[in-house]
């Protein structure tokens, strides 16, 4: 008696829609576990986890302003995969936006710059993450370079770069010797919702994102071309799609996306550019993504939910001590169980008695 | 001349953890399966090294500790990516996001303890001969498995009929299962053999680099073993060569640091990772007139019994 993998004879489009939520339970059983080894009463720290941040008004708030960039990168990273390109430097591309953008703010410090300065600071922070995305994207369709691999040293590249510019020439000069620029002027910060609170113009622009996504992927002839070369490359070159000008053009929209996304975290929520603006958006937006199914509404629902574990990681370890690692923990976890029920929409399980089948001649 | 010993010593010592790990991956890349979390294995077998001897003073039961761990996180890849036949790029993705938030949660309650680091080779007369002496007979015992290790990868690979036979899975797995090769338990013990050294890369940083943890100590050098890989061809020898060469770059940055040549530590920092970018354009770019990567690499394989 045996247990086999066999592909299905069509992909299962109910498990296809319970997927997502037996990978969640079956994440949460597995947390609940994780809590008990770590000493911790499973249910209070649930409770921390998931239900505690729902409760009150600034937890939202604070919700929505970290799903803002796990959705918006998510939704480029979504591009890429479909068309089967692997960006996984998300991360750097969003730093060298939070760069890019906050070049304008720090230059304009202090003077009488107008209302120009906080669109400006967008566009250039969007169009640099594109170009920073463009390296990988060009050094795979020209010369065959893994993408995986050189996205990813390029994290390290703009990490070090953000690194330096805010210790040494945009350094405050009243900062006691911090790494950080100086606080940007009220021009160059995105600006709050609801006075006094923490939800910023970001969350629309996100919501705006994924909107566009959804008419890309579902109302144009591109969004096609996307699906189809991830999913059917044989068919999309008979089709006489260009398979290279998509990697370039996913690439580049994604990272486009993740630069946007740095400078609305640096110019919103944070003020003003320092090292460790971000805790891995750039890479917890790829489980994001793929517990999004790829998809521009599932994303952001994944995004409002990954969010959730890391405003509920903050309060566990406020309240009861858990250690912020467990969010990681959490994260790569869902990640593993969403990839794992997602296989079962393809293939099934079956027990296989070698000898009996051989008997009744099936195959 | 004290000076290029050192230098010597420090880009050897440098360029093992990136040997070990890489020579795994490349066992793993030859049975067709690409396992993108050697950052997360590494970082993992990190933390659980350093607490194996830190809690048992051994430095060779850390070793194990390190291996150990290393092998339990690649088998969740294989029950992932060949057991349930998911896409190798997005679980070992997984893998290395997961290893980073275990091994933080591992290794939270040693970060700033201190054990006494892997000893150093020590031949009366040998060791003491100026220049090379300290750089043949003076290393820790990491260093010479190292070398072992890829040694014994090459005879493996090249010269005994089950190196054939994984090889053979790694180019063409349709035809390997035809022949009746068990091609999942192959690319399984494949994926474990990468674990384990990954896992023992990833051990040498606490125990014997620098004799202390601290949480992502492992700092991309897994993704850099990965671009070793696509480096060498996947032939060993030149895996040697590429590790000895990324070593040398990252000590050289931290020499020109100190020298203070001027240019911001940052950008030297960040040569190690460029030159990998640079590396791998170069290559991709020589190569092609036909890719030397095995033939079946990264492709999903289901038996159709």
């Amino acid at each position: 008696m045996q247990l086999v993998l066999e592909k299905r004879a069509e992909r299962s489009n109910t498990i296809a829609l319970v997927s997502p939520l037996v990978a969640i339970g079956l994440t949460i059983a597995t947390m609940i576990i994780l809590f008990a080894i770590l000493g911790k009463n499973p249910l209070l720290a649930l409770h921390a986890y998931f239900i505690a941040p729902l409760t009150d008004g600034y937890s939202l708030q604070e919700i929505a302003v970290k799903a803002t960039p796990l959705v918006m990168i998510a939704i480029g990273l979504s591009l890429c995969y479909l068309a089967n390109a692997w960006n996984i430097g998300a991360e750097g591309q969003f730093l060298i936006g939070a760069v890019a953008g906050s070049w304008i703010a720090v230059k304009t410090q202090g003077t009488d710059a107008g209302a120009w300065v906080l669109p400006t600071m967008l566009v250039l922070a969007a169009a640099a993450g594109a170009l920073y995305a463009l390296i990988p994207a060009i050094c795979k369709v020209k010369f065959g370079a893994s993408e995986i691999l050189t996205s990813l040293m390029l994290v390290y590249v703009a990490d070090l770069f953000l690194d330096y510019l805010v210790r040494g020439p945009w350094r405050d000069p009243h900062g006691f010797n911090f790494p950080t620029t100086a606080e940007f002027d009220p021009v160059a910060t995105v600006p709050l919702l609801i006075e006094g609170g923490r939800l910023h113009l970001g969350s629309i622009i996100a919501l705006l994102v994924v909107a566009a996504a959804a008419i890309l992927l579902g109302r144009t002839i591109k969004g096609f071309e996307i699906r189809v070369v991830g999913a059917a490359p044989r068919a999309a070159r008979f089709g006489g799609f260009n398979a290279d000008q998509l990697v370039v053009l996913t690439f580049a929209i994604s990272g486009a996306l993740a630069g946007l996304a740095g400078i609305i975290e640096v110019a919103g929520p944070v003020g003003h550019l320092q090292p460790g603006i971000s805790p891995g958006y750039g890479f917890t937006a790829i489980i994001v993504a793929f517990l999004g199914r790829l998809n521009p509404l599932g994303i952001l629902i994944a995004g409002l939910l990954l969010a959730l574990t890391f405003i509920g990681g903050e309060q566990a370890q406020i309240a009861m001590k858990i250690p912020l690692d467990v969010t990681k923990v959490f994260q790569g976890i869902l990640l593993f169980y969403v990839l794992a029920c997602d296989s079962f929409i393809l293939y099934r399980f079956r027990l296989v008695f070698p000898n009996r089948q051989v008997a009744r001649g099936t195959h | 001349m004290e000076l290029i010993e050192a230098i010597i010593l420090a880009v050897l010592a440098a360029s093992t953890p990136l040997l070990i790990a890489a020579t795994g991956e490349l066992v793993t890349e030859r049975s067709g399966v690409l396992n993108l979390g050697v950052e997360g294995m590494m970082i993992v077998g990190a933390a659980c090294g350093f607490a194996g001897a830190w809690l048992t003073g051994s430095i060779f039961i850390g070793a194990l500790f390190g291996i150990v761990a290393g092998m339990l996180m690649s088998l969740v890849f294989a029950l992932m990516a060949l057991g349930l036949a998911v896409n190798q790029v997005a679980t070992g993705l997984a893998l290395t996001i997961l290893g980073i938030g275990l091994s933080g949660l591992i290794g939270a309650g040693f970060v700033g303890e201190r054990i006494a680091p892997a000893v150093h080779l020590s031949i009366p007369g040998l060791t003491d001969i100026p220049l090379i002496g300290r750089v043949l007979f003076g290393e820790d015992a990491f260093v010479y498995f190292s070398l072992a290790l890829i040694i014994s990868v090459w005879w493996f690979l090249y010269r005994t009929r089950p190196g054939l036979i994984l090889r053979a899975c790694g180019d063409n797995h349709v035809s390997a299962h035809a022949l009746g090769y068990p091609v999942l338990r192959i690319r399984t013990f494949a994926v474990m053999f990468g674990g384990a050294c990954a896992g023992l890369a990833g051990a040498y940083l606490p125990l014997a680099y620098t004799p202390f943890f601290i949480p992502g100590m492992t700092a991309g050098r897994g993704w850099i073993a990965l671009a070793l890989v696509v480096f060498s061809s996947w032939r060993p020898g030149r895996l040697v060569v590429g590790a000895y060469l990324f070593g040398a770059v990252t000590i050289l940055q931290l020499h020109a640091q100190g020298w203070g040549v001027g240019i911001p530590s940052q950008f030297m920092s960040a040569l190690p990772y460029l030159a990998t970018v640079i590396v791998l354009v170069l290559l991709s770019r020589a190569r092609t007139g036909g890719s030397t990567a095995p033939a079946a690499l990264g492709t999903v394989f289901v038996p159709d019994r």
